[in-house]
């Protein structure tokens, strides 16, 4: 019999509907899968195969009577960010210590009304922040990918850095994550998979871990252009639980992938170029237009002025939404309590221990930039650069570009516990240099792997989509897709 | 701009995290190597610019004010640290 850990969820929706085999086979593969390389690459916190089985048993019912949601038996991993009722839900901190919602997310919600499999809750950096999965409570996870010739454990790439090494590791079909700066398109770029960030607006945040709500949006990782369709179509909806869902339909993004791309305008800012970039990320990016151009598609030139000043706007907004939104752990209604001598020391103590050093780090920027004094030097003048950043965005499409095509990282995965990454807070943020334009800006972004470098380790070029326009991503991505063919990393573990 | 360890001290007590004298001088590098990164936008020009307040051009939705939910005193308690009939338990707070 062949692996039914490597199909696709295209393959196996066809597979299941045709009766080849049930949703509990393949559920079963999947956490064999899970059980036999979890301790080694660390990408679920929890896993919960029983509620898996009785999910997949569930769905051969309807499959058996020709019935079925549009991922009925499908097993999926969730991100430890969304709220999944009775289940592990800690946002991987110490400080939501034993947490379990008695509600569901709205995102899951619709996972599990088309008929999904739920096999667990996957490592992510501690509240989403991070760009190595390093800040976890939970320690780091291993990316299945390594550099040829050698046994030194790389990153995934973060804060989904669990979504991205279990889909890579064939521990899930797919999985849910979520992008504030980049937190889904990094670690898909790093692990050979593809992501995407919809539009801010497209899936609801509701049930979701807040970190920065004015950039936070939920998205799939999967192996394919197409999976990733898929997901976003069933994750994506119209929510009246949060007001900044948008109220517009979801369209079949599956009827996108394969139309030509010809006559398509594809914008190349220049701006992304980057100084100390390596080279292998520029031929990459050449090799992408190459690909664009033969399919039909026309490159024209753009520019992007306020590139560069993106990530220092997006770490004073996301700090300071941070800080205010993470006020609410303070050891009353849930999660971890140290006890004090009085209130105010029960809450600072339980704060002190319940929170990690880069969250600590966050909270302490964003309450110092929204402070008496300095809120106008800081926070309103980042929100200023914030409407130039969307203005050159905007500019563009008012050009008439479709679509802009930029590297998705400024280098391939790193390793764990990099002493020069370590050494100073900013470098690690550099990761997200190509991405986080994207959040300030609200526009959807896709990632999509695009070759190895010298090493042997994958790298990804990036989409940017007008808002809304998710399809447009899909329908070039998956030209990227076809002529950069799909990667597998060489299996060591298990 | 940059910070001075009291300042860390500060920033910390209104942020309700303890720190001790060794954070608070390891945290004052860290921040002054954040502030020093975002004054980069000092060389922005955002002369009669507008803040972003939203990347979606929409009207903030409004719902009917009405009772949808409730009577969940259980749910909400479930997961607190301490609680006693259906009311959070914390230090005593008035004298």
């Amino acid at each position: 019999m062949t692996d039914l850990t490597k199909l696709t969820i295209a393959e196996a929706r066809e597979g299941l509907k045709n009766k080849d085999y049930t949703s509990l086979e393949l559920t079963d593969a999947f956490i064999g899968n899970i059980e036999a390389a979890n301790a080694q690459l660390n990408a679920y916190v929890t896993v919960t195969a029983d509620q898996a089985r009785e999910m997949a048993k569930a769905s051969d019912a309807k499959l058996a009577k020709g019935e079925g949601g549009a991922l009925e038996g499908i097993p999926l991993g969730i991100k430890d960010l969304f709220a999944t009722k009775g289940v592990h839900t800690q946002a991987c901190s110490h400080i939501l210590d034993g947490f379990k919602p008695p509600y569901e997310s709205t995102v899951t919600s619709n996972l599990w009304a088309d008929g999904a499999v739920m096999l667990g809750k996957l490592n992510m950096d501690e509240f989403a922040m991070g760009s190595s999965n390093e800040t976890s409570y939970y320690g780091p996870v291993i990316n299945p990918w390594r550099k040829q010739g050698s046994n030194q454990d790389l990153v995934p790439g973060g804060s989904s850095g669990g979504s991205a090494s279990a889909v890579a590791a064939r521990m899930c079909m797919g999985a849910t994550a979520t992008d504030t700066g980049g937190s889904i398109r990094q670690p898909a770029a790093f692990t050979g998979t593809v992501g995407i960030k919809p539009t801010y607006g497209r899936c609801s945040r509701w049930g979701v871990v807040a970190f920065a709500s004015s950039l936070d949006q939920a998205g799939p990782i999967a192996h394919t252009v197409r999976d990733s369709a898929i997901l976003l179509k069933s994750m994506a909806s119209v929510d009246p639980k949060d007001t900044t869902s948008v109220d517009i339909e979801v369209p079949d993004y599956e009827a996108a992938i394969g139309k030509s791309v010809m006559g398509l305008k594809i914008g190349i800012p220049a701006e992304y170029r980057m100084e100390g970039m390596p080279g292998e990320i520029d031929e990459l990016w050449q090799k992408g237009i190459e690909w664009l151009k033969d399919a039909g598609a026309e490159i024209v030139d753009i520019a992007m002025p306020h590139t560069k000043y993106a990530l220092p706007a997006y770490y004073i907004v996301a700090p300071a939404e941070a800080s205010s939104n993470l006020a609410r752990y303070d050891g009353v209604r849930y999660g971890l309590r140290v006890p004090g001598k009085d209130i105010v020391e029960m809450y600072e103590n339980t704060r002190a221990e319940g929170f990690g050093e880069e969250v600590k780090r966050r909270i302490l920027i964003g309450t110092y930039v929204l402070s008496a004094g300095y809120y106008d030097a800081y926070y309103l003048k980042a929100q200023k650069v914030r409407t130039l950043i969307k203005r050159d965005f905007d500019l563009a499409w008012e050009n008439g570009v479709d679509a802009i095509l930029t590297p998705a990282t400024p280098s391939a995965a790193f390793g764990v516990a990099d002493q020069d990454l370590h050494s100073d807070p900013v470098k690690m943020y550099l990761n997200d240099i190509f991405t986080v334009t994207v959040n300030m800006a609200g526009l959807p972004g896709i990632s999509v792997p695009a070759g190895l470098d010298k090493s042997g380790l994958p790298l990804g070029l990036q989409l940017i989509g007008k808002p809304f326009d998710e399809s447009t991503l899909f329908q070039v991505g998956q030209v990227i897709e076809d002529a950069a063919g799909s990667f597998e990393p060489e299996k060591w573990w298990g | 701009m940059s910070v001075d360890t009291d300042t860390v001290k500060r920033v910390a007590r209104l942020a309700r995290i303890k720190v001790s004298d060794d954070d608070a001088t390891r945290m004052t590098g860290e921040l002054n190597a954040i502030l020093g990164f975002v004054e980069h936008l000092d060389e922005v020009n955002i002369d009669g610019v507008e803040p972003l307040t939203s990347v979606v051009e929409q009207t903030m939705k409004k719902r009917v004010d009405g009772v949808t939910d409730g009577s969940k005193a259980d749910d909400i308690t479930q997961n607190a640290p301490a609680s006693e009939d259906h009311f959070f338990m914390v230090p005593k707070v008035v004298e």
